[in-house]
C-alpha cells in the first residue's frame, strides 16, 4: 500500500542524506520524496511516499525515522483526512494544428501552458497524483516529449472530521 | 632567502599564536571538561595540530596509543563496556578513519558509549579527492548515532558537549565528529557558546505507569513467566533491581549473550544464556512460557532461532528504552519504553499476588539440571571448554574476559559464569574476529586492578596480534589465551553440519609460531599441550605481573553444543545432550 509519510527535521546539513539513507538501509522503496522549508526558519518538512504493505513494517519505517536525531516529528498521514498536491511539468509535442485541441484538454483540468515552442508546449498542472496521471494519459498520444513530477506535498486537513475508509487510493 | 623569510614569519606567528587558543587546544580543553580519563589514540597528518596541542597541554587524561587504529576503536569499546563511561578515540583523516569503520559498526550494533574524533582534510580542500581524504560522514551515517563536521571553530566546545551527551544517554551509541584541519589550527577569537538543545532528541526515561500495571497484570495471571535480561540491563545498572524482582517472584531468568552477568550466572535462577548455542533449559523455557519479559534485549536472530517458534505461547512484554527496537522482530503484547532500571524499580514497587508457578518453576529447573551445558574430555589434547572452567576457577570468576568471535567465544559463553555485570566483553551483534585483545587493553586500562583475560581464537588473534606491542608498551597484565585449533573453528564446524565436510579455507594448519610471537613482543609466552600442565601454567601466567600470552592447543574437532540449526526453532536443539548429536 502506497503511504504517505511526512517528517519534520531540523535542517542541519545531511539531514536528507540521514533520512532517505535510513530508508533505502531498512529496505523501503521512496516512490517519492519532496523537501522544502517550513513556516519556521531552519525546520524543513520532509513528504515520502512509499510502498509498504504490512502495519508492522510501517510503525517500524516511523519508529526509526523518529530516532533520528535531526528528526522533530512524524507522522504516518496515510489514513488522515489531508490534502495532497504534486506539480507536473509535461513538455508535449505540439504543432500549429494541434495546439489549440491541446489546449482544449487542459482547461478542464485547471492547467496551465507555460511555454510555446515551434513544435512543442509546456504544460503545468498541480493537484492530486490520480489528476495528474489523468491529464498525462491524455497527452500521451500527442507524445510527450518530457516529463517532470515533483512528488507529493501534504498536509492533514484542519478538521479530521471522518477517517477515510478507502485507504487504496490517495483520495485528497 | 625566500624560504628562510617565510620560516620566521611562521615562527614570528607562533609565537603570537601562543598566547590564543586554537582550535585543537579548544578539543583538548573540552574533552578535559567531560572527565575523560583515557584517550585511545593514533597521530597522523590532519590531527597533527590536535597531537601538538595535547604535547603542550596540561590535559589530565592518559592518551593510549595503539598500532592499528582497529585497536584503537576496539580498546575504547572494551573500556566503554567494562566502565559504563564513554570511550574516547582519536584518529586521521582518510584511512586512519577508515579503519575505524569495523569498530564503530561493532559499537553501534552494541549499543557502546564511543566519542571518535577524526581528522579532515582543510575544509577548502574536502570534495576534490585531496591526500588522506575519505568522506567520514558519508561513510558513517548510517553506522553511527549521530555524526558532526565541524565547519566553524566556535561550534566545537558545544558540539563536543552534545557529542558525549548523545552517546551516553539514551540507548547508547557512537558518535563521530570530523574536524577538518584548518579548524584545529584556527585561532579562536570570538567566545563560543557551550549550551545545546536537542528538540529531536529526548530519549524516554520514565516508563509509562500504564504499561508497567499491564505488565504487572499479566504477572498476577501468568503460571509460566520467565525472565529474559539484555545488555540494557548492563547500560541502566539495573542489575540489582532484576535480581530483586527475579527472586520476589521466583521466575527464571535467562540472558542473553551480552547480558551475560547482568543476573548472576552462579543464582539458582539462572538459566544461563538462550539462543542458538544457549542452553537447553533457557531456551525449553522460553519456547514454553506465558510471559515473557524481555528487559533491555534486542530479540536478535541468533537469540531467537526461526521467528515463528520463538515463544509462540508466550505474552511478550518488552521493556526497552529504544522504542525501534520494540515490536521489530517479535510481536510485542506489552510494550514499556523507558530505562531498565527506572521499569524494575516501579515494577518491585508493585504488589501482585501471583498464580503460583511452582510447578513450573520445577520443570525448568529439571530441564537445568538434566540438559547443562556438556563436553568430553579428550584423552589427549586440551577440551575447550575444560580450558575455560579451569580459566574459571583460576580466576575465582571475577576475571574481565573478552573474547572474539566463535566457538570460543560460546565455550566462554557457557562454561565461564558470570556473577556481576560488565565483566563479559564479546562483540555480539557484528560479530568481529580479532575484537578479543585490543578489547582487553581497554578493559584493564579502565580497572587496572582486575584481572583481565583475553580468550581469543587463533584466527581472530592473527586479525588484530599486533595490539600485543600496545600491551607491551604500558606494561598491561593482560593475560591472552589463545583457543588453537588450527582452524576458524566456528566456520568449520558450519561446514561440517551443513556443508557435508567440505573445509573450504578454513584450516588453519600453517600458522604461526605463536611462541616465538609472544616472545617477540616481549610478552611471556606459554604454549600447552596436555590437560596436566594447564593449570600450572595458567598460575604462572595469571602470577607475572606484565603481559602474558598462552597458546592452548585444544581438541581440533571439537563443536559447540548445544546447537539451533539455522532455520530451526528453539526447541529443535542439537546435542542437547552427549550422544544426541
Amino acid at each position: 500500500m502506497r503511504r504517505i509519510i511526512t517528517a519534520t527535521v531540523q535542517n542541519s546539513s545531511g539531514v536528507l542524506n540521514r533520512v532517505t539513507g535510513l530508508l533505502s538501509r531498512r529496505g523501503f522503496n521512496i516512490e517519492s520524496i519532496t523537501v522544502g522549508g517550513t513556516e519556521q526558519e531552519g525546520i524543513s518538512k520532509i513528504t515520502f511516499v512509499v510502498d509498504v504493505e504490512e502495519e508492522r513494517k510501517v510503525e517500524q519505517l516511523t519508529k526509526q525515522l523518529h530516532k533520528q536525531i535531526d528528526v522533530l516529528k512524524v507522522n504516518d498521514i496515510t489514513h488522515h483526512n489531508k490534502v495532497a498536491r504534486e506539480l507536473c511539468l509535461i513538455k508535449v509535442v505540439a504543432t500549429p494544428q494541434s495546439r489549440s485541441e491541446i489546449s482544449g484538454i487542459v482547461e478542464p483540468f485547471r492547467a496551465r501552458i507555460l511555454d510555446i515552442s515551434k513544435n512543442s508546449l509546456i504544460v503545468e498542472v498541480t493537484g492530486k497524483p490520480d489528476k495528474v496521471e489523468a491529464l498525462i494519459d491524455l497527452l500521451t498520444p500527442y507524445g510527450i516529449k518530457e516529463l517532470s513530477r515533483t512528488g507529493i506535498t501534504a498536509f492533514t486537513r484542519g478538521t479530521q472530521s471522518k477517517q477515510i475508509s478507502d485507504y487504496q487510493t490517495l483520495i485528497v | 632567502m625566500k624560504t628562510e623569510l617565510a620560516i620566521k614569519e611562521a615562527q614570528l606567528n607562533s609565537r603570537v599564536e601562543e598566547d590564543f587558543m586554537t582550535g585543537a587546544d579548544v578539543l583538548i580543553e573540552a574533552l578535559d571538561n567531560q572527565n575523560v580519563d583515557t584517550v585511545f589514540g593514533y597521530p597522523g597528518g590532519a590531527v597533527l595540530p590536535i597531537y601538538d596541542a595535547l604535547h603542550k597541554s596540561n590535559a589530565s587524561f592518559n592518551h593510549i596509543l595503539c598500532r592499528h587504529e582497529q585497536g584503537l576503536i576496539h580498546a575504547a569499546e572494551g573500556y566503554a563496556r567494562t566502565t559504563g563511561k564513554p570511550g574516547v578515540v582519536i584518529a586521521t583523516s582518510g584511512p586512519g578513519a577508515t579503519n575505524l569503520i569495523t569498530g564503530i559498526t561493532d559499537a553501534m550494533m552494541d549499543s557502546l558509549p564511543i566519542v571518535v574524533f577524526t581528522g579532515q582534510v582543510s575544509t577548502a580542500v574536502i570534495g576534490t579527492d585531496a591526500f588522506q581524504e575519505a568522506d567520514l560522514i558519508g561513510l558513517t551515517t548510517p553506522i553511527t548515532k549521530y555524526n558532526y563536521q565541524v565547519t566553524d571553530v566556535k561550534d566545537l566546545p558545544r558540539i563536543v558537549r552534545e557529542a558525549f551527551h548523545i552517546a551516553t544517554t539514551g540507548r547508547p551509541g557512537p558518535v563521530v565528529i570530523d574536524v577538518p584541519k584548518n579548524i584545529s589550527q584556527e585561532i579562536v577569537t570570538e567566545a563560543f557558546e557551550t549550551d545545546f538543545h536537542l528538540p529531536g532528541y529526548q530519549p524516554t526515561i520514565n516508563p509509562n505507569p500504564l504499561q508497567i500495571k499491564r505488565l504487572m497484570d499479566a504477572m498476577r495471571t501468568a503460571k509460566k513467566p520467565v525472565i529474559l535480561s539484555g545488555a540494557g540491563v548492563q547500560f541502566a545498572k539495573a542489575s540489582e533491581d532484576l535480581l530483586e524482582f527475579a527472586e520476589k517472584y521466583r521466575i527464571p531468568v535467562t540472558t542473553t549473550l551480552l547480558g551475560l552477568g547482568t543476573f548472576p550466572g552462579t543464582h539458582e535462577q539462572s538459566l544461563g544464556m538462550a539462543g542458538m548455542h544457549g542452553s537447553y533449559a533457557a531456551n525449553m523455557a522460553i519456547y514454553e512460557a506465558d510471559l515473557l519479559i524481555n528487559i533491555g534485549a534486542r530479540f536478535d536472530d541468533r537469540l531467537t532461532g526461526a521467528i515463528q517458534h520463538f515463544a509462540p505461547n508466550a505474552k511478550v512484554a518488552h521493556i526497552d528504552i529504544d522504542p525501534a527496537e520494540i515490536g521489530k522482530n517479535i510481536e510485542t503484547h506489552i510494550p514499556v519504553v523507558g530505562d531498565a532500571k527506572e521499569a524494575l524499580k516501579r515494577m518491585n514497587k508493585t504488589e501482585v499476588d501471583c498464580e503460583d508457578h511452582s510447578e513450573w518453576y520445577e520443570k525448568v529447573m529439571k530441564n537445568k539440571n538434566d540438559a547443562p551445558f556438556w563436553y568430553e574430555r579428550s584423552d589427549d589434547l586440551i577440551s575447550p571448554q575444560w580450558l575455560i572452567e579451569q580459566i574459571y576457577e583460576e580466576t575465582e570468576g571475577r576475571a574481565i574476559v573478552t573474547t572474539d568471535v566463535g566457538q570460543h567465544q560460546m565455550w566462554a559463553a557457557q562454561f565461564y559464569k558470570f556473577d556481576a555485570a560488565n565483566r563479559f566483553v564479546t562483540s555480539g551483534g557484528l560479530g568481529t574476529m580479532g575484537f578479543g585483545l585490543p578489547a582487553a587493553i581497554g578493559a584493564q586500562l579502565g580497572s587496572r586492578d582486575d584481572t583481565v583475560v583475553a580468550i581469543v581464537g587463533d584466527g581472530g588473534f592473527q586479525m588484530t596480534m599486533q595490539e600485543m606491542q600496545t600491551l607491551k608498551h604500558y606494561n598491561l597484565p593482560v593475560k591472552v589465551v589463545i583457543v588453537n585449533n588450527e582452524a576458524l573453528g566456528m566456520v568449520r564446524q558450519w561446514q561440517e553440519k551443513f556443508y557435508e565436510e567440505r573445509y573450504s579455507e578454513s584450516l588453519l594448519d600453517n600458522n604461526p609460531d605463536f611462541v616465538k610471537l609472544g616472545e617477540a613482543f616481549g610478552a611471556e609466552t606459554f604454549q600447552v599441550t596436555e590437560e596436566s600442565k594447564v593449570r600450572e601454567t595458567l598460575r604462572k601466567a595469571f602470577e607475572h605481573d606484565g603481559p602474558a600470552l598462552i597458546d592452548a592447543r585444544i581438541v581440533k574437532l571439537d563443536l559447540v553444543f548445544p546447537m539451533v540449526a539455522p532455520g530451526k526453532g528453539n526447541h529443535e536443539m542439537i546435542g542437547v545432550k552427549p550422544c544426541e548429536e
